[in-house]
């Protein structure tokens, strides 16, 4: 499904396009000697095909409210539906089966494995999952495919995160969810990445959510929601989207 | 190959050094399993076909003289299924190339080659002729010792006279695989031989035409043995019957049978204990390469890999460092096994030999090798998968650390900031710190158990043979001898001081428990044959009462105070109840002792002698060995020196080459364990000690960090390695007990120091790699990446 800038602007309406409905969602942990309160009862639609950043500090939660869409953890307190499937109810071993059939993660320090190439490191999930395209086709996407046989440690940072970008895409995921895509890129290495990014939401209609602390970013999103001390503060839609290239911080 | 796979390739790769060390502590548990255990299967098949094949008896009994009419009344006795009478007789052997008197066995064997029972195997020359009365056949051992061959002559004293016995052939017989004389400890091919010789040449000699002194038999499948030796012992009793006895009390047998037996235990405890020792390295290893994966695991997880497909993939790690340590020792272990069992052959003496790793054994190894692998790592894995991803993702919180104990003492001025480094490190993860403890202290253990069989020997050997046995050397007559024997060998050239000693063959009883073994007689006050306890302290022997071994004691569950049935073998054929008065330690036989006189008394015989032993004086040694090979009475000479030149030759020799082995496996171990302990230290703090770098510390005060870590729990180790290396020493002696010889439990200083050199030495070569590394260290790399 193609959209366009324009189309956008105004999201569709109603729960039959919701990727995701998160109701009351609370999370706390221990680390180390202190209690954490991550999420202080979070509600939150994302829908289909929209590009969406959630905005916010360091330490506002939003990590924690992305890893729980994606399957990584799980809400102390809340619901959280993936298509109208209770994500709440799913056990370990369905979480693992969602995340594989539906999930992509790109991460801020791109959790490439240091001892595979990057045709490796992206066919390490196409190996795994049901509909994928070739690592190369993937590497492609994001303009990485003249340095296929190449190991992490060879790359530069913009270039592992396009690898991660690829390994993210490759299996066609419903969702891409992106932890500070850019957070250890400098400007321009962190635009090419956001384009590779920017290409897959718009060619492959994947419903993106993209976590930063950078407000430039948000600029390019369809909507932005902004996070802070583990609620969600506001949430506004951009009439008018700025291409990757147009951003600057 | 899938990239998963490619992925542990690559780690593999990555951290090859750590993987061979891995690899070499399985390789060795499985190497000292598949020696022991294939020379052990080899020496058991080649046992059983060699008896089978060549009608190795049952039942056995010596006596003085019966009819050969008595002859079908043995077949008549149910369950027998052959029986087979000859003539044997011990005599005096003057070889040339020998000063003092050898003795010979002389068997007696059908003139038309139709041996029933204990078959001969012709190894060099032919059989003996119809009517030529000096051909004999001679054990192959005594042959090659002397040097003889087929047309060679020995001379025997036979009778008094000098008789030349020729050499048509050597053999083998499974009634001799261990030639050793009874109450000798030790073979000696050179003053020992057993020789086939034609019945009728040989009764001639002995004025036994007609007769026989020696019955052998075999049994129908399901016949009761006990019962058999019971209706034997009354046929052959009023023909001066010995007592018979089964396979379990034939000499050659019952060494050959221990050996298997301490062969079995030591394939077994050994190997466990250095399996447990990889297990323990793979799983600290293991865990470590874990705790450094995190960020890999949960990216794993976070794209969809299940738990199992992740634990899997560490699994088959793991498996692959089993496989490979398995591999490696089969191969060495087959070579090694060939090697120790080509070795017992040098004194085990068969026809052939089936050598083979049997495939239970190899898989057993393979088995217990991936149990212990996975055994070790299991919980390891399952934590790791087990892990949320997205906790796993974060990198983990500052580890919180505080002033130590000392520290807090107020000693805190005492300590320079590295050191404080050092010691916080070790107190906040005191388990993690004593497990990387334990290993080496494991080290240390392992190398003290592969290496104090030689203490212990030196031990025994000097128990033996300079507080118990202190004569020079032991004189043995042909039969008991009047005291006018005795007083002969006082006044024999180079005699210092005399003492006379009588043997008897005794059947001990306790209930149902009984034991065939020699008494010996020992006078009052002995000077030459002490009998100490545990504690080396000498044990009266008073004039009424038996003294035990411990290790006959303990067979027939008697202690000192209780009373036993002893029933005398020859002569008087006397049963009495006899009290047992004390034990003695002895670490060689089942032996007991009784006063001279009162076992003279017991026989009804007036006082006489078997054997006698003597101090001598060095200067007339040659003299004296001259006038005994004259003495009629005198049958062989026993000399110390020689007997235990031939234990050390023997026992000693075949215990090293496998101590050799292990411990040098031993020593592997040891590095294996200390270099892993250096790499994974090195692993965990590269990236904290590349900041210090940066932040301006030379290269040696980083090195002090770690380095000072490894060095503070190496010292650590020591004093808990070496308790718990006392531990095994002392459980695997309790395993190695046989009634043929005793492990003493002795560790010499030597060993201790050895045991600690190896780990220190260890110790220090890793410190050397990893100070290598750390002065390579990627500073940049180090701090751009997060943990």
């Amino acid at each position: 499904m193609l959209r366009t800038a324009d189309s956008a602007a105004e999201p569709p309406a109603g729960p039959a396009n919701a990727v995701y409905q998160a109701r009351g969602i609370t999370k706390t942990y221990h680390m180390g000697e202190i209690d954490v309160y991550a999420l202080r009862g979070v509600d939150l639609d994302l829908y289909e095909g929209e590009f969406v950043v959630l905005l916010g500090p360091s330490g506002s939660g939003k990590s924690t409210l992305l890893n729980i869409l994606g399957g990584l953890d799980v809400p102390t307190a809340g619901s959280v539906n993936y298509r109208g499937r209770n994500l709440m109810k799913d056990d370990d071993a369905l979480l693992t089966g969602y995340r594989r059939d539906h999930v992509g993660f790109v991460f801020q320090f791109y959790n490439l494995i240091p001892s595979l190439t990057a045709r490796e490191n992206v066919a390490l999930v196409t190996e795994i999952a049901r509909h994928p395209m070739t690592p190369e086709a993937a590497l492609q996407l994001v303009n990485m495919d003249h340095r296929l046989d190449h190991f992490p440690a060879q790359l530069s940072g913009g270039e592992q995160q396009r690898v991660a970008i690829a390994r993210a895409i490759s299996k066609r995921p419903d969702v891409l969810l992106c932890d500070e895509p850019t957070g250890a890129l400098d400007i321009n290495t962190g635009i090419l990445v956001l384009e590779a990014i920017q290409r897959v939401n718009r060619d492959l209609g994947t419903t993106t959510a993209v976590i930063t602390h950078n407000a430039a970013i948000a600029d390019m999103a369809d909507r932005v929601i902004s996070v802070a001390d583990g609620r969600i503060s506001s949430v506004r839609s951009n009439t008018h989207k700025l291409s990757p290239q147009e951003l600057r911080w | 190959m899938k990239a998963i796979d490619r992925k542990l390739v690559r780690d593999a790769l990555q951290m090859w050094g750590q993987l061979l060390a891995i690899c070499a502590v399985i390789g060795c548990g499985v190497a000292t399993f598949v020696m022991s255990l294939s020379a052990l299967e080899a020496l058991r098949t080649t046992q059983g076909t060699y008896y089978d094949r060549y009608r190795f008896a049952d039942v056995f009994v010596g006596l003085k003289r019966a009819p050969n009419a008595l002859e079908p009344r043995f077949a008549e006795i149910p369950g027998v299924a052959h029986t087979q009478t000859r003539v044997v007789r011990d005599v005096t052997l003057d070889l040339p190339d020998l000063d003092e008197p050898a003795a010979g066995r002389l068997i007696s064997i059908p003139e038309n080659g139709q041996i029933s029972l204990n078959a001969l195997h012709l190894r060099s020359g032919r059989y003996i002729e119809l009517g030529r009365d000096d051909e004999v056949l001679a054990s192959e051992g005594f042959a090659d010792a002397h040097g003889l061959h087929p047309g060679d002559k020995v001379t025997a004293i036979i009778n008094g006279r000098r008789k030349d016995l020729r050499i048509v052939g050597t053999a083998l017989s499974p009634e001799y695989v261990y030639t050793i004389r009874w109450g000798a400890l030790v073979p000696d091919d050179k003053r020992y031989g057993v020789f086939w010789m034609g019945r009728r040449a040989l009764a001639a000699a002995f004025s036994m035409e007609g007769a026989f002194n020696d019955v052998t038999l075999d049994l129908a499948p399901g016949a009761d043995e006990q019962e058999v030796i019971e209706r034997l012992d009354d046929l052959v009793r009023p023909y001066g019957g010995l007592g018979a006895h089964g396979r379990r009390d034939q000499i050659s047998n019952r060494f050959l049978s221990d050996e298997i037996r301490q062969l079995q235990r030591m394939g077994t405890i050994i190997p466990s204990i250095f399996l447990s020792v990889a297990a323990f390295l793979l799983n600290v290893v293991l865990s470590r390469i874990i705790a450094l994966q995190r960020d890999q695991i949960a990216a794993l997880k976070a794209f969809g890999y299940s738990n199992l497909a992740v634990g899997m993939h560490f699994l088959k790690l793991v498996l692959a460092v089993a496989v490979v340590g398995v591999i490696i020792g089969s191969c060495v272990g087959y070579w090694l096994g060939l090697r120790i069992t080509v070795m017992y052959t040098r004194f085990y003496k068969f026809p052939m030999l089936y050598f083979a790793i049997p495939p239970k054994v190899a898989l057993t190894a393979l088995a217990a090798s991936s149990l212990a692998a996975i055994g070790g790592t299991i919980n390891v894995i399952r934590r790791a998968v087990n892990l949320p991803p997205a906790e796993a993702m974060r990198p983990e919180p500052p580890a919180s650390y505080r002033p130590t104990l000392l520290e807090r003492m107020g000693l805190a001025g005492w300590f320079t900031q590295p050191s404080r480094m050092i010691l916080r490190h070790i107190e906040r993860r005191p388990l993690k710190a004593f497990f990387s403890s334990f290993g080496m202290a494991l080290a240390v253990a392992i190398l003290m158990l592969g290496r104090f069989a030689a203490d212990s020997l030196d031990y025994l050997l000097d128990a033996q043979f300079s507080l118990s046995q202190r004569q020079d050397l032991a004189v043995n007559f042909l039969e008991p001898t009047s005291m006018s024997g005795f007083h002969d060998l006082q006044h024999v050239v180079g005699a210092m001081y005399v003492e006379p000693r009588r043997m008897v063959p005794v059947r001990l009883r306790n209930g149902h428990l009984q034991r065939r073994t020699m008494i010996q007689g020992v006078i009052d006050d002995p000077q030459l044959n002490h009998l100490v306890n545990e504690n080396l302290q000498s044990v009266p022997l008073p004039k009424e009462g038996i003294v035990l071994n411990s290790k006959l004691a303990e067979l027939l569950e008697v202690k000192t105070g209780d009373t036993l049935s002893m029933e005398v073998l020859e002569g008087s054929r006397a049963v009495r109840e006899v009290p047992v008065t004390g034990l003695t330690t002895e670490f060689l036989g089942t032996f007991c002792y009784m006063n001279f006189q009162a076992i003279n008394r017991l026989l009804g015989e007036g006082d006489s002698l078997t054997d006698a032993y003597l101090k001598v004086d060095d200067s007339r040694l040659e003299e004296m060995y001259r006038r005994l090979k004259e003495a009629p009475r005198v049958a062989s000479v026993t000399i110390k020196k020689t007997s235990i030149r031939s234990f050390r030759e023997t026992v000693m020799d075949n215990m090293l080459q496998m101590q050799f082995f292990n411990v040098i496996f031993a020593c592997i171990i040891a590095f294996g364990v200390v270099y892993n302990t250096a790499r994974i230290a090195l692993s965990e703090r590269g990236r904290e000690l590349a900041s210090l770098r940066v932040l301006g510390l030379t290269r040696g005060e980083i090195s002090f960090i770690l380095l000072g870590e490894l060095a503070v729990l190496t010292l650590m180790a020591l004093p808990l390695g070496i308790a718990m290396g006392w531990l095994l020493v002392k459980i695997v002696c309790s395993f190695l007990d046989t009634e043929m010889y005793r492990i003493p439990f002795v560790v010499a200083p030597a060993t201790y120091g050895f045991s600690v050199s190896v780990v220190i030495v260890a110790a220090i070569l890793s410190g050397l790699v990893v100070r290598r590394r750390l002065d390579h260290l990627d500073l940049i790399a180090v701090l751009k990446t997060r943990e």
